[in-house]
């Protein structure tokens, strides 16, 4: 059966709480699930009560004060802070998005963050993504052409073709989407999961690639694309506004139409 | 513990090569069954106060049998995609699997065909 309940060893406690918000105007308490491979022990809730005045508007500003500040042992990623890499997505205020593009003042009340659901935990807010990228490999997330480039120039599209790849370009794997699609929780081992298969509508819609029958041969599975029941909280909880479930649905259009 | 790389994993057996049957006829059937069982429920809410004979000889007609045996094959057609895609979902032990695929897909024939067979016994007048 898939699992609804947490492991006994996964169950989170509550930790420690550090107060430093002494004098503040804007003193904020800050929730974060920490999770330590090396001790024995469950992962717990610590809770760091700052000010806000002392670190920048983004949650990510927040937890750079908390690990520079109060607490070094805190372990997340991050990298651009700018909503491009994705490295610092994380389930804050109960969804996912991207630590660097959320406000803190935009969340009512406590700030929780937890990793990414449903994944593995290195530490903390790590997780671990190895799955999540061989599953954006098995995908060729490439060019694929039987017809040799012009010699002279790169290979041309229109400007309409161009369009089309509108809206899936800009996803930058931060794995929100896969990370709240219930069928990913429950069956990612076989379903490609949103992300990957927004990717994969990605290269069967460029112009320029010829391998469409391969790649549609190569999702046709239950599990691999049909697993997507068009539950929609992928296009919900995209931090970049895209819609990985109706990129499912039109690889799903493309599936029935070359029966027809 | 299995040291095989990430990718191994994900291609697994490969792409089964199959579903786009099993969605198309999920959708499929689900509009049949829009007016179907719309023009079924109104056409019972009709026959409420109607006497046994009555309803028998609304039965008989051929059209009507002709829209009954469609509904009964597309609902329970229609019933067994859909729970066929719930035991995918959250039944993983294999053996599990497909035990509960057997039953309800045995319990989907022998329910249309008991369920075809009632309609043909009235329709035809076999006692």
């Amino acid at each position: 059966m898939a699992e609804f309940s947490l492991p006994k060893n996964s169950r989170v406690t509550p930790g420690k709480t550090i107060e430093a918000a002494a004098g503040a105007k804007r003193a904020r308490k800050i929730r974060v699930y920490r999770y330590d491979p090396d001790t024995n022990a469950n992962p717990r809730l610590d809770t760091y009560e700052i000010d806000l005045d002392k670190c920048g508007p983004m949650v990510l500003d927040a937890i750079i004060y908390i690990k520079n500040a109060l607490d070094s042992t805190l372990a997340f990623r991050r990298s651009c802070r700018e909503g491009i890499c994705g490295s610092c997505a994380m389930n804050i205020d109960g969804t996912n998005t991207l630590a660097c593009t959320k406000a803190t003042e935009s969340i009512k009340g406590d700030v929780k963050i937890y990793p990414l659901p449903h994944l593995p935990v290195h530490k903390d807010l790590v997780p671990d993504l190895r799955h999540f990228y061989a599953q954006y490999a098995s995908i060729k997330p490439w060019l694929q052409s039987d017809s040799p480039p012009p010699p002279d120039r790169e290979r041309l599209q229109s400007k309409e073709d161009r369009e089309k790849l509108d809206g899936l370009y800009e996803c930058i794997l931060c794995a929100c989407c896969s990370t709240s699609c219930p069928s990913y929780w429950w069956n990612s081992d076989r379903y490609l999961g949103p992300a990957a298969l927004l990717q994969a509508y990605r290269w069967l819609i460029d112009s320029r690639d010829e391998a469409t029958g391969e790649r549609l041969d190569e999702l046709e599975d239950p599990f691999r694309l049909y697993r997507c029941h068009t539950i929609m909280n992928c296009a919900r909880t995209c931090p970049k506004g895209l819609n990985p479930a109706q990129a499912i649905a039109e690889v799903k259009k493309m599936m029935v139409q070359r029966t027809l | 513990m299995s040291l095989r790389s990430n990718l191994g994993r994900v291609k697994g057996l490969g792409s089964a090569k199959q579903g786009v049957h099993h969605w198309r006829v999920q959708r499929l059937s689900a509009l049949a069954l829009i007016p179907l069982s719309l023009w079924f429920v109104t056409a019972l809410m009709g026959l409420v106060t109607a006497p046994h004979s009555a309803v028998v000889a609304w039965l008989a007609q051929p059209h009507i049998t002709v829209l009954l045996l469609a509904l009964v094959t597309a609902l329970f057609w229609h019933a067994q995609l859909g729970l066929q895609v719930v035991i995918e979902d959250y039944i993983h032990r294999p053996g599990r699997q497909i035990a509960a695929q057997l039953v309800v897909r045995a319990g989907a024939i022998l329910g249309a065909l008991a369920a075809l067979v009632a309609i043909l016994k009235i329709s035809l007048g076999i006692s």
